[in-house]
């Protein structure tokens, strides 16, 4: 399991939006008639599942971009939250 | 004492983040469930493309996010893609809600240039025959094309039938309609009693049988069909022991704005009495939000009477629904009377218990929304 994530492709579908909201001071996930607030941890892990991504690559890029070890169980649990939710979907 | 009824600095609402922009009560349906005003005939100034601009841009600089084009039919107005155009361009999601009639592929594909992210499309039957009768008019085959329309466009598709007494037995076909469709959400909403429907309340209310019946179907097909297909079943007010979370209470995050610039927390507020909703021709929209004293009346805790003003719940219904407390009870500020806690829950039984013979006891013919009985229906 571990080694499919790694090298699956995450891409935010095209029903959902990802936008910085200034009077919410939070970046949120927009769809049909809703909305989600994302913490910060959420929102930069989904900045990043353009489809082309792969799963060991933006881990690698959001410890480098944090200066942060050891974070991907923490990702892979919010991917699979995340495709649970239909927010995201796998290109392989 | 002076100014009791605005909120204190710690209820301070937040923003309206949804914002619905009725743009017009025209429309080529008559529903005899609609929920737009009964004396929708005597609005007939409609706000300007730039007035509708102005609005979009204060909602958006206060923090709305959603936009959904309403009405009436949204597709009647033909500056609707120059509307979309500058809601996206704020950066608003933005929602259209239609009956299908008007669109074809070439607007569509216009609506989509502009920006547009999402179209539901309403059904009053998965048959013809009461499709067309529930809507008077011949409408099913263009919104079955329509529907697939949407679908290759890339939109996913958002099905939304009413439900009622006339077509709650047909739920079977809706679903499989629906799944025919290859739609992605089904939204199977029983009619709640505002406006056409509450004139119509007897012929539409279903049994409890019938409601049963439906929900044990949607259940069966969830299971069925896995994640295919997303339902969501609301049943109806009357149905339930406690009230609603109104617009997730009264000035919270809903603002309706109606064709004729009338800002309301609702769409039904319009018939309130006693208050006095602001006009986005007179007023920007942070003054209508947070300024005005009809926006004000029903916020926070202070206007709720018992048994809502000691009940626990209370910040979870916000006492529920302030139409349906006036319509059922002649009070606003009463507890909705769905609620079995209220003392007025017998006005709701009473309807209810009518609505379990299989004859439908009404006092009046079926009305439907038409131009020439709305103008009837306009108090002198």
């Amino acid at each position: 399991m571990a080694e499919i994530m790694l090298q699956a492709q995450p891409l935010l579908r095209s029903l959902y939006r990802l936008q910085w909201e200034e009077a919410q001071q939070a970046w949120v996930l927009l769809y049909p008639e809703g909305m989600v607030r994302l913490n910060g941890p959420a929102a930069e892990i989904l900045k990043r599942c353009n489809g082309t991504t792969k799963v060991a690559v933006l881990v690698d890029d959001l410890e480098r971009a944090f200066s942060a070890t050891g974070l991907q169980d923490d990702v892979h649990e919010f991917l699979n939250e995340a495709a649970s939710r239909g927010w995201i979907e796998f290109a392989e | 004492m002076a100014g009791s009824n605005l909120p204190n600095e710690r209820s301070r609402p937040g923003p309206p983040l949804w914002l619905l922009a009725e743009l017009t009560y025209r429309c080529p349906l008559h529903c005899v469930y609609c929920s737009n005003p009964l004396d929708f005939a005597k609005v007939e100034d409609e706000l300007s493309t730039e007035d509708w601009k102005r609005v979009f841009r204060e909602a958006r600089a206060l923090g709305a996010v959603q936009l959904g084009f309403s009405g009436g039919e949204p597709m009647v107005r033909e500056d609707l893609p120059l509307l979309v155009a500058e809601a996206h361009g704020l950066g608003f999601y933005t929602n259209l809600i239609t009956s299908g009639v008007g669109l074809n592929e070439a607007r569509i594909g216009e609506l989509k240039a502009a920006g547009l992210d999402h179209i539901q499309v309403s059904f009053q039957d998965s048959t013809k025959e009461v499709n067309d009768f529930l809507s008077s008019t011949r409408t099913f085959d263009l919104k079955l094309k329509v529907a697939r329309l949407v679908k290759n466009q890339g939109y996913p598709m958002v099905l939304n039938v009413v439900l009622s007494r006339l077509n709650i037995d047909h739920i079977d076909k809706i679903i499989e309609m629906a799944v025919a469709l290859d739609a992605d959400f089904l939204e199977l909403a029983n009619t709640q009693y505002y406006g056409w429907a509450y004139l119509n309340r007897d012929h539409l209310l279903p049994s409890r049988a019938q409601i049963d019946r439906a929900e044990r179907v949607t259940n069966a097909y969830r299971a069925k069909l896995g994640g295919r297909m997303k339902m969501f079943f609301v049943v109806p007010d009357y149905y339930a022991d406690r009230p609603k979370a109104c617009m997730n209470g009264w000035g919270s995050v809903f603002l309706n704005i109606a064709p004729d610039g009338l800002a309301l927390p609702c769409q039904a507020a319009r018939m309130l009495p006693g208050l006095t909703f602001p006009n986005v021709r007179e007023a920007g929209v942070r003054e209508v939000w947070y300024e005005s004293p009809a926006f004000n009346a029903y916020r926070g805790e202070d206007w709720m009477r018992e048994p809502c003003r000691s009940c626990p719940e209370r910040t979870k219904d916000f006492g529920g629904c302030r139409c349906q407390a006036y319509m059922l009870t002649g009070e606003a500020a009463n507890a909705d009377p769905v609620c079995v806690l209220s003392p007025n829950h017998g006005r709701v039984t009473e309807v209810v218990e009518r609505a379990q013979t299989a004859q439908v006891v009404a006092a009046r013919p079926l009305v439907f929304r038409e131009r020439a009985a709305s103008a009837r229906l306009i108090p002198h």
